[in-house]
């Protein structure tokens, strides 16, 4: 096995980083190993349990199934990305906590990109459409109920609908 | 943006309430501190070779090529490590049953570990795993657990003698006299195949041995009782040679996170090598070779009863097939024991639990502990006798059911159960669905062709785990006691902090803790931090088993304040010189009764029992610190000659009724309507209580439909990736409606019963009585889970799909 060296410049969370990575490295594990963003979580890496989902350049994809030299002069948000500079949560965030739309946190992250990506593309989904967003997102904890209610809630704050 | 909180439903101030979990921020913000996000300077990785075989001889074992390549560092063989620890514990009598995380001489089912490899990476420990080599000679295996048993078959332990580890055969009650006198008897088989619960997280675990202070730390995703201890014997450590850091975030158990085996072979490696090492299970590791399937069962049940329905006596017969080594799963038969009669008064029961050892990967602790899989048994028993008789299935749960005015109950195999209105949750529930709708919903959609059935479950959800299955199961066990702590720790500045002794995957006990503690001492719990103390330095605990917490962790919490609160009082009596009974506390503060003006405020005491010696009471101990370690209320006894114990101290209640049609293309059958009757008497936080019924739920209802560990003839899982062990999807599970009933339990704290458990007690069953209903018009029955849309299929078109 090769074990070259390519150089790679990623704009992660707005800000650019560079590294040295081989072939083979998958983008969670540069995320997580190397750049020590450890909120992005390892479920299944085959692609089925979403715990690993980021976003590359706005669109919802698993970083357990892409090369982090795949991503070189692209654009990466984690879970670290969509809380406010300031520390303050997204309205996405406070409304998982809101409702309790989590309990042991491993999926949570995986979820959440799922959930802000619909967001961003359909601000004002239905029951039908958050399930069908999260359906390739697995939880063990939730049932998915209390998940739903969260991202239904972030929808009608972000309207400034009462929620 | 919190919401301001709606009053409890108990009275309390803060229990009751809607309040965030103190656990979530961090995990939203990707801030949680998983076993794999947990890292040290120098860190090596493991990877694992694995037996390819079901059961074979080990002949050679070729490291060399392996350990030569750049960045390896050690491949070690089951030969070192077995001789220079010792054997796993073995729950059950079977003493020649030894288990350690490598193979010597023999593998005994597919995915078996046989050598660990040790490298600068994970990617190059895998890479020197597969240059591993190792000779094997295959020998017979045996995955079913009937052939097993039987007279000639191939051997898991030849040492044992046979592949039946468990064998018992109890009879509580005049079992013999009431199906003579019976004017019915009624004999099928019920199937529990092998699931497990599969956290999102598989099991990861970082050891590093300090030679400095001869400590071994610990970092893992673990919940389970007594780890340290058998983490150190294995190892041939003393007790406080292992730390493990309870402070370690767990993502997802529920039951199954016991990573013994891994842990004292990472442990072995890190101090051999003298590095800090981490072993992560990949996904086909953790389904294949770590040791976390679940109950595997068939049961054989004989029913006696009336023509009015009157249950007089069940006979059980229940065969588990264990798998390759029988750590503490086998007790899985016993903890049932505890409600073996379900909700119902019946006055006789046999029970037959055997444990069976086969080529297949171990069993684990599952959610339920065995109460998931009887459950299921016992409620398609109800519908089978509601079907013999013709007989309204609510109608004849109604009959039988115990009632409210007779609790405290005692069954048959000794267990009391503490509390309930089980008729009441029932009629809140069809209340709920609108029973005659839906039964009119269901007669429409057969009537226009659809397959469509109605599912009722009423089932028991036992609480506040304790162990007095192992003395019921191993008289050569006398473990009884089963406790757990809580320290509460007032600090100079006044800020107040709760230290448990174990870690939590996902049941938000610092939410508990905090709760209960702003409780008692009237304090904000949003201000209260609850940290996971390290094993040297924590309380006895046995870990969130068994719907222990709310319980036990939250009676210590509350233990634990009441003496704060004691000791605040003592100093207020000492300094106005009365007696405690005269003053009032509030919010921390204490007055005189009567004199508002005579007051202590919370930060005046603090500093009084912090810094103020001469301002204290003679006999308290400065400092504001108090511990309180409790057991499980109604336990601590051994079983009578005849097997006839109290397990569990709690008895929650739930009724499930589920509406499911079937797509007559293809034989899919989809969840339309779900209503969950749910009493666990007072709920400390009902979002939480509500989140983990609905998990429980949607876990059950992945049982009853889709997840199977499968096997083929030569012995190999064949549902090793998420492509075919199906959990269910957000697709896949219903929108569920949760009604809440409260008879608080007159044994806890608050009237508090446990919940850990709950949906997945009770989903399995009314999914598959309403698939059962579905299917009657057809005269086409189904008793064996998951019940797959091609096991329907084949059912149809009358062919076994098994």
């Amino acid at each position: 096995m090769s074990e070259t060296l390519y150089r790679i410049a990623v704009t992660v969370n707005g800000v650019e980083r560079t590294g040295q990575v081989t072939a083979r490295t998958s983008l969670v594990d540069w995320l997580r190993e190397h750049l020590h963003l450890t909120g992005t979580h390892i479920g299944c890496e085959h692609g089925i349990c979403g715990a690993c989902s980021i976003m590359l350049d706005g669109a919802p994809v698993r970083s357990c199934l892409i090369y982090a030299v795949q991503t070189d002069g692209h654009r990466v948000t984690t879970v670290e990305g969509l809380t406010h500079p300031d520390g303050r949560l997204s309205i996405l965030q406070d409304s998982f906590c809101e409702t309790h739309g989590l309990q042991c946190g491993y999926c949570t992250p995986g979820m959440l990109i799922a959930a802000q990506a619909l967001l961003d593309a359909n601000p004002r989904p239905s029951e039908d459409d958050i399930r069908e967003a999260i359906s390739g997102n697995l939880c063990r904890c939730t049932g998915y109920q209390q998940i739903v209610e969260a991202i239904a809630l972030a929808a009608k704050r972000i309207s400034g609908e009462p929620a | 943006m919190t919401k301001t909180a709606a009053a409890s439903p108990y009275g309390f101030r803060y229990i009751g309430t809607k309040r965030r979990a103190k656990e979530h921020a961090r995990f939203v913000t990707g801030h949680g501190n998983y076993a794999a996000d947990v890292t040290l300077p120098g860190l090596k990785h493991v990877a694992l070779a694995a037996s390819p075989h079901a059961s074979a001889k080990i002949l050679a074992i070729r490291t060399d090529v392996a350990r030569a390549m750049p960045g390896v560092h050690y491949v070690l063989t089951g030969e070192e490590f077995c001789s220079a620890t010792d054997s796993l514990p073995i729950g059950v009598d079977a003493p020649k049953v030894t288990r350690w995380a490598l193979a010597r001489d023999r593998v005994r089912y597919a995915g078996e570990w046989v050598a660990a490899v040790v490298a600068d990476s994970r990617a190059l420990a895998e890479d020197a795993a597969e240059l591993v080599e190792v000779e094997y000679e295959a020998l017979p295996h045996v995955t079913d657990a009937e052939q097993a048993m039987a007279p000639g078959s191939a051997l898991v332990h030849p040492a044992h003698g046979s592949n039946v580890v468990l064998h018992r055969d109890f009879i509580w009650g005049p079992v013999e006299d009431q199906f003579a006198k019976a004017e019915h008897h009624m004999r099928f088989r019920a199937i529990w195949n092998r699931n497990a619960t599969v956290p999102i997280e598989t099991f990861a675990v970082m050891a590093q041995w300090q030679p400095g202070t001869e400590i071994l730390d610990i970092w893992a995703s673990i919940q389970m009782p007594k780890y340290p201890d058998q983490t150190a014997k294995a190892l041939r450590l003393p007790g406080n040679a292992v730390r493990v850091h309870y402070d370690v975030d767990v993502g997802g158990s529920y039951g199954v996170k016991r990573g013994i085996k891994h842990t004292v072979l990472v442990g072995f490696l890190a101090k051999r090598l003298g590095m800090p090492v981490r072993l992560v299970e990949d996904r086909l590791e953790n389904m294949r070779g770590g040791d976390m399937h679940g109950p595997d069962r068939s049961f054989d049940i004989d029913a006696a009863f009336d023509g009015d329905g009157t249950i007089r006596a069940l006979r059980i017969r229940a065969i588990d097939n264990v798998g390759a080594y029988a750590g503490r799963a086998p007790f899985q038969l016993g903890k049932p024991v505890s409600a073996i009669c379900g909700p119902y008064k019946i006055p006789a029961i046999a029970y037959e639990p055997i444990s069976v050892l086969t080529n297949k990967t171990p069993q684990e602790a599952v959610r339920g502990f065995g109460q998931a899989p009887t459950n299921f048994a016992i409620e398609r028993t109800i519908d089978r006798i509601a079907g013999f008789l013709t007989m309204d299935p609510i109608a004849l749960r109604q009959k039988n059911l115990i009632q409210h005015d007779q609790f405290p109950y005692t069954i048959p195999s000794g267990s009391t159960y503490d509390s309930g209105d089980y008729h009441a949750v029932l009629d809140k529930a069809l209340a709920a669905i609108d029973y005659p709708a839906l039964v009119e919903r269901r007669d429409q959609a057969r009537r226009a062709g659809l397959l469509a059935g109605i599912g009722i479950a009423t089932c028991l959800e036992p609480s506040g785990g304790n162990s007095a299955f192992e003395p019921l199961l191993n008289p050569k066990n006398e473990t009884t006691t089963w406790m757990d702590s809580c320290l509460v720790r007032i600090d100079l500045s006044g800020a107040i902090t709760g230290i448990m002794g174990t870690s939590s995957s996902g049941q938000g006990h610092e939410t508990l803790v905090s709760t209960v503690v702003g409780e008692i001492l009237q304090r904000d719990p949003a201000q209260i931090r609850v940290i996971h103390a390290d094993s040297l330095s924590a309380l006895p605990s046995n870990s969130p088993v068994g719907s222990r917490m709310a319980i036990m962790l939250g009676g210590a919490a509350a233990g634990a304040a009441r003496k704060i609160k004691e000791t605040l009082l003592a100093i207020a009596a000492h300094n106005f010189e009365c007696a405690k009974d005269d003053l009032d506390y509030r919010d921390g503060n204490v007055n005189l009764k009567g004199v508002p003006s005579k007051i202590l405020s919370w930060d005046q005491l603090v500093e009084i029992a912090h810094r103020k010696f001469h301002a204290m009471p003679p006999d308290v101990e400065p400092g504001l610190q108090e511990k309180f370690t409790w057991q499980v209320p109604t336990g601590g006894g051994l079983p009578t000659p005849d097997g006839r114990i109290q397990i569990y101290p709690c008895y929650a209640f739930e009724t499930h009724i589920v509406y499911v049609e079937i797509d007559s293309d293809t034989a899919t059958p989809t969840i339309k309507r779900y209503v969950c009757g749910h009493d666990c008497g007072v709920m400390i936080n009902p979002d939480i209580v509500h989140g983990m019924t609905y998990g429980g739920i949607a876990h059950g209802i992945g049982a009853a439909l889709y997840e199977q560990f499968t096997y083929d003839d030569n012995g190999q899982l064949t549902s090793g990736t998420f492509m075919d062990y199906l959990i269910p999807s957000a697709r896949e599970i219903p929108a569920i409606t949760i009604v809440d009933h409260c008879t608080p339990s007159p044994l806890t704290t608050f009237g508090q019963k446990g919940s850990g458990e709950a949906g997945y007690l009770g989903a399995p069953a009314a999914v598959a009585n309403a698939i059962n209903d579905a299917l009657a018009p057809r005269n086409v029955e189904i008793n064996a889970l998951p019940i797959s849309h091609l096991a329907i299929w084949d059912a149809l078109a009358g062919r076994n799909s098994r």
